[in-house]
């Protein structure tokens, strides 16, 4: 991909990307244990984005690739060591006041006080936002409302469930309506339950306020559903990037599979079903015949044919849609899951010294 | 790709915006709901002070009768203790003043606040400003049982309004270095060297319960430069009646500017903490 470097100027467009980070590098100087010489940590090394304005854009990476690093330097906490990140216009080093004013961020970890109740959370968010008193009662009522969590509302949030709680993290972010929502894995630790609701409720943000939402995940399934965009990070760099639909597409289509009815060999079919055009990687095992395709809806339809033609019965007929992790393994060279295997044994090993 | 465009961002966020003294009146709200919200915490802050103003009133009640003691002045030793007292239990509590911001960072309460535009000099004004208001709480309490018990305050309440106000700066004094350590260390642990290493020393390196006068040079000369032994001399002037009204305005001024310059400590310290991240 080639982000356009050149559009960086100081200039406020409202057209303009909501998110534009370019050549992104911060790197740490970790301490040297006893017995080591001190190191230096690259968390992030050259990552480029961009969103478009009421877009969701899917970070989508294992535990250390640099996604939270990348959330907290948009969020103005963390100085980059080199590049420039524009969010609704500002830059994030030299305007960080006019960031802060237009974002809402979610942490990993909770961001709402245990010991105040639901609603006094989202009061004091909104008035330190700047709401007025009564703006920020109101608020808070419309969010407890919306989030269904209005029951719990004047109970200490020590005393909410895990579902709820994050329910109320991602709530506090949205108080006074921000024009970019940074949310840093706003599933990761939730029950599937409330993890279906979680998505429910982000489907609705975006679809609703026009907000430019940036979400962290490791889940495939999370980016795939509520990313427009998803960019794959992997130490450090951003992959690859692209709606999920194009990602997929550029693996050369769609995974075909006929199972061929009683009496007939895949073997015989093979030579038939290489005569179709745009039928790829045809292969034969047992009375199963597999194959890809550009375009699997047009191609299936044409191998069908050919194989009745040929006098080949055919039992059943499948299409399959490559997923996102096919996507991460072409990119990257393994799987996503095996990256966060190989990244929690190293976090268990060296101690989390680098949170990323 | 190239960048997309897309109609303008019809959300604009509100442009008013909370001011800096505001939004500390909000954070130190919160802080006394979440103080009041553990009734161990109001308990044991109220009930230290007496046990320090029986222990200490009891164990060292006769020193009164040395020769020489506070300048020879005619007061019973409860009298001489109590601004002490006072002044160890504002300092004893103000030490923990951190805790805030360690639950605070560990959870992602700090970097939502330092992601908004909550400021920091409010953040930190809020948590000495609480720690000020509790220990003005606690010295009235205290100067009221003192009364209780027989002790006389000739400075009235004059005095006592002079007495709260050095409360509240040696309050803030150690919040700031409290906050400051929090944000430097992240550990609650740091903290309880805070208050066991530096407080306790502190408070034996003064005039609170004993003459310094009466104790080996070095004490009295070491007290001289106490930001704690300021407070307690402004205190128990006031009390005594402002016999020597320029050492209370000394004093005053002395924790005052020691309040500023750690306050800057502290503000600085929040850079430090960003840095970490």
């Amino acid at each position: 991909m080639s982000t356009p470097k050149s559009t960086l100027n100081s200039s406020t467009d409202l057209s303009a990307p909501a998110i534009e980070v370019a050549g992104l590098t911060k790197t740490y100087g970790a301490r040297g244990g006893p017995g080591r010489a001190a190191r230096t940590v690259r968390a992030l090394d050259g990552l480029d984005l961009v969103a478009a304005p009421g877009s969701v854009l899917g970070l989508l990476g294992p535990n250390g690739a640099g996604k939270s690093t990348t959330v907290k330097i948009l969020a103005t906490l963390s100085a980059p060591t080199q590049g420039v990140a524009r969010v609704a216009g500002h830059d994030v080093v030299r305007d960080p006041a006019a960031v802060r004013r237009a974002i809402g961020y979610v942490a990993q970890r909770p961001v709402t006080d245990p010991m105040g109740t639901g609603r006094e959370n989202l009061v004091l968010a909104g008035r330190l936002h700047g709401l007025g008193a009564r703006d920020a009662r109101s608020r808070a009522d419309e969010l407890l409302e919306r989030f269904g969590v209005a029951h719990a509302a004047d109970r200490l949030v020590k005393t909410w469930s895990g579902g709820m709680a994050r329910k109320l993290d991602v709530a506090v972010g949205l108080v006074h309506r921000p024009q970019v929502l940074f949310l840093d894995e706003p599933t990761t630790g939730l029950d599937p339950e409330a993890r279906a609701a979680m998505w429910a409720e982000i489907e609705r943000m975006a679809a609703g306020d026009g907000m430019t939402i940036l979400l962290t995940t490791h889940y495939l399934d999370e980016a795939d559903r509520l990313a427009d965009r998803v960019v794959i990070v992997d130490a450090g760099r951003d992959v690859v990037a692209g709606t999920p639909d194009a990602l997929k597409d550029e693996l050369r289509g769609d995974g075909v599979t006929v199972e061929l009815a009683d009496g007939a060999t895949a073997t015989d079919a093979v030579p038939v079903a290489r005569r179709v055009p745009g039928v790829v990687d045809v292969t034969a095992d047992g009375r199963t015949l597999r194959a890809r395709a550009d375009a699997g809806a047009t191609a299936l339809p044409a191998l069908l044919a050919a194989l009745d033609a040929a006098g080949i019965g055919v039992r059943a007929a499948g299409l399959s849609r490559p997923t996102l992790d096919d996507v991460y393994l072409r990119h990257t060279g393994r799987s996503l899951a095996e990256a966060h295997r190989a990244a929690s044994a190293a976090a268990g090993t060296e101690g989390a010294e680098v949170a990323a | 790709m190239s960048a997309p465009t897309i109609a303008p961002v019809t959300t604009g966020g509100p442009h008013r915006r909370t001011s800096a003294p505001a939004q500390a009146v909000l954070l130190t709200a919160r802080q006394a709901r979440q103080g009041v919200r553990i009734p161990v915490f109001m308990v044991m802050n109220l009930l230290q002070p007496m046990i320090w103003l029986l222990l200490f009133g009891q164990l060292f009640r006769s020193v009164i009768e040395i020769p020489g003691f506070a300048g020879g002045a005619d007061v019973s030793y409860l009298e001489y203790l109590t601004p002490g007292v006072v002044m160890m239990t504002a300092m004893g509590g103000a030490a923990w003043a951190g805790t805030t911001f360690v639950q605070d960072m560990e959870r992602g309460v700090m970097d939502r606040f330092l992601a908004s535009p909550t400021s920091r000099g409010a953040l930190l004004s809020a948590t000495m400003a609480w720690y000020a208001l509790l220990g003005c709480a606690q010295a009235l309490v205290v100067v009221g049982v003192a009364w209780l018990g027989g002790a006389r305050f000739p400075g009235g309440w004059a005095g006592v309004v002079v007495l709260l106000l050095a409360v509240a700066l040696l309050s803030c004094l150690f919040a700031a270095l409290s906050g400051a350590v929090a944000l430097l260390t992240r550990q609650q642990e740091a903290l309880i060297g805070v208050s066991q290493l530096l407080t306790i020393p502190l408070m034996f390196l003064s005039s609170a319960v004993m003459d310094p006068a009466l104790a080996p040079g070095w004490i009295a000369a070491v007290a001289r430069y106490n930001p704690f032994d300021w407070a307690v001399v402004v205190a128990r002037d006031a009390l005594q009646g402002f016999v020597d009204p320029g050492a209370v305005w000394l004093h005053l001024g002395l924790l005052a500017a020691a309040v500023v310059v750690m306050g800057a400590l502290a503000s600085s310290a929040f850079r430090a903490y960003r840095r970490a991240l």
